[in-house]
């Protein structure tokens, strides 16, 4: 059993809510609430991580992350190493790749609220912020939290890409599901299939708890 | 003195407006007009949900809108109350914590004790912990109505208030909202499609289609002398004609008219030249039956003959329409005790005669 690979996983999925969230809520509320130019196409570069074979999306984030791209160099000149095979790279890439997972679900909550009730909040003397933070977040939570739990579930479970950017580096890049491979490599199986057993558990728990937020979601919108 | 409510409101398609409209504090002004009629726009360019493209919108002293000056006050920065035509209550708060959700202008210790007040006044007390979802479509309507005012607005404004109710509910809501409208000392512009309800609530009406402010008076003037034909038939109402102005009679104090092949007197209206063509209106109270035993003086006036087409009881009362040879096809309506039509034979096909009192037929002279 490979604790280190589990502790990797979940500071990976902390630190992808951490930085995915704010802008998922920030976007997906604005895909859900204006009406603009190009609109289309940026619902559908979120969704690209959804249909884009694994090694594609890894592929090109491994070319972006490399000292021959802007971003590599910048990275370098920075932090002082690279970008690719880091934790930062793994964590940049799995804010990419969660985007749909987060995206979607919080719009989906926004666009569920009628939107009277944000000129409610106005005629009410609220100013934009605090209808924000009194009407639209209270009543758009369970999409929110639907978003957190599958993007934390699916972070746990990301291996194409994990492989693809960040190899097998022990305590630096090697996650559960890398592990999971490692070991079955190794002919491990009881090693392989005890982490494979938390990694089910923990994907059921977060269905069930998604299957019971996006209710509450569909609950509101008919009432 | 209070300043009210001033509107200039302009804007071509796709939503076109054509409105001046002023308001005083403690007025109660109703636009009025079919769906569509932009009514609901006009409104919400005062409280600044749409931004009409050219327009002026000064409340209680102070500028909300001018777009010549490039100005345009957010929503939230105008003092304005409005009920919602569906009262878009904030599902998740309680009664209590919608009506506070809008006192956030008072200090903090102040909000609950002023919300319950407002909820008091609209008779919710004891409701305060209750949810939207668990309150009924009157209550609703009165937590919307508190919450509009718990802001201490500048302006009401209320989008179709009644129309989400039951009748009865209605009827309730309407009295409750006559008698706290005297207790407020600011303009009330409210938008309606149901003419009674305006004529009930509001001491002036604002005729609106197709964006555009048609007429405005007291209910009673607009409806007893509607601007138009246009008016007219927005407002419903019967007895419209087609005739042309012959001559004015300086003796009498008569302008007399020609419809089809009669002669008929109104009082003198000397805008009107021989030749006008008009469009002229005469209320069903001033259509009187000539007694079939009794002829009396008051048989002279504009005397028709005509045919019933139709006589309907209501309750105590016969509606009675008439055919009275008018070239365009219309009909004569008016409604008398149901006991007068029985006495003088009135029945559907049987002939009889009518007076139109001179006094209350109105012309309008045609606009082409």
């Amino acid at each position: 059993m490979d604790w280190a690979a589990f502790r990797l996983s979940a500071e990976l999925g902390l630190w992808t809510l951490a930085l995915l969230l704010p802008v998922s809520v920030w976007l997906g509320r604005l895909l859900a609430v204006r009406s603009f130019r190009g609109r289309g196409f940026i619902e559908a570069a979120v969704a690209l991580p959804l249909v884009l074979p694994p090694t594609v999306v890894g592929f090109y984030l491994l070319l972006a992350f490399g000292a021959g791209s802007p971003l590599g160099r910048a990275w370098e000149a920075l932090a002082g190493r690279g970008l690719a095979f880091s934790f930062e790279g793994l964590l940049l890439a799995s804010v990419l790749v969660n985007l749909p997972f987060a995206v979607q679900p919080i719009q989906n909550g926004f666009a569920a609220l009628p939107p009277r009730l944000r000129e409610a909040g106005a005629m009410s003397g609220m100013a934009p912020w605090t209808v924000f933070r009194r009407v639209e977040l209270p009543l758009a939570w369970p999409g929110i939290a639907t978003a957190a739990v599958l993007t934390f579930a699916h972070t746990l479970g990301e291996f194409g890409v994990v492989l693809m950017v960040g190899g097998s580096i022990p305590g630096e890049t090697r996650t559960a599901a890398i592990a999971i491979y490692d070991r079955v490599q190794a002919f491990d199986d009881r090693g392989a299939g005890l982490m494979s057993a938390v990694l089910l558990g923990t994907s059921v728990l977060a269905l069930g708890l998604t299957n019971t937020l996006s209710r509450r979601v569909g609950r509101r919108r008919d009432g | 003195m209070a300043e009210g409510l001033s509107l200039r409101l302009r804007a071509e398609g796709p939503i076109p407006l054509d409105l001046s409209l002023d308001v005083a504090p403690g007025e109660v002004v109703a636009l009025v007009g079919p769906s569509g009629a932009g009514k609901s726009t006009a409104l919400r360019c005062v409280a600044g949900l749409h931004q009409p493209s050219q327009g002026k919108v000064r409340c209680g002293g102070e500028t909300w809108l001018d777009t010549a000056s490039g100005l345009a006050l957010a929503p939230h920065r105008r003092s304005a109350g409005l009920v919602f035509q569906d009262y878009a209550l904030f599902p998740h708060m309680t009664a209590l914590g919608n009506v506070m959700a809008a006192t956030g202008h008072l200090p903090r210790t102040q909000r609950e004790a002023r919300a319950r007040e407002w909820l008091a006044r609209v008779h919710l007390s004891g409701l305060e912990g209750r949810r939207p979802e668990e309150l009924s479509g009157g209550q609703q309507q009165r937590v919307a109505v508190a919450r509009s005012l718990a802001r201490d607005p500048a302006v009401l404004l209320l989008d179709e208030p009644f129309s989400a109710v039951d009748r009865a509910t209605r009827r309730r809501l309407q009295a409750e909202l006559a008698g706290l409208r005297r207790s407020l000392a600011i303009p009330v512009l409210m938008v309606t499609h149901d003419l009674e309800e305006a004529v009930a609530l509001a001491d002036r009406i604002c005729v609106m289609h197709r964006g555009t402010g048609l007429q405005q008076g007291t209910p009673a003037n607009v409806l007893a002398r509607p601007a138009s034909a246009e008016v007219a038939r927005l407002l419903d109402l019967r007895n419209l004609f087609r005739g042309r102005i012959e001559a004015q009679d300086e003796v009498s104090g008569r302008t007399v008219f020609r419809w089809g092949s009669r002669r008929v007197e109104a009082l003198a209206d000397r805008r009107l030249h021989a030749g006008t063509e008009v469009d002229w209106l005469v209320p069903g109270g001033a259509v009187v039956l000539h007694r079939r035993e009794r002829p009396s003086q008051g048989e002279r006036e504009n005397p028709i003959l005509a045919r019933v087409i139709d006589l309907v009881p209501m309750g105590e009362e016969a509606r009675v329409t008439l055919d009275v040879d008018d070239p365009e096809g219309g009909t004569l309506a008016f409604a008398l005790p149901l006991h007068h039509a029985r006495r003088n034979g009135l029945a559907r096909g049987a002939e009889c005669s009518v007076s139109l009192l001179a006094k209350a037929i109105h012309l309008m002279p045609r606009s082409n």
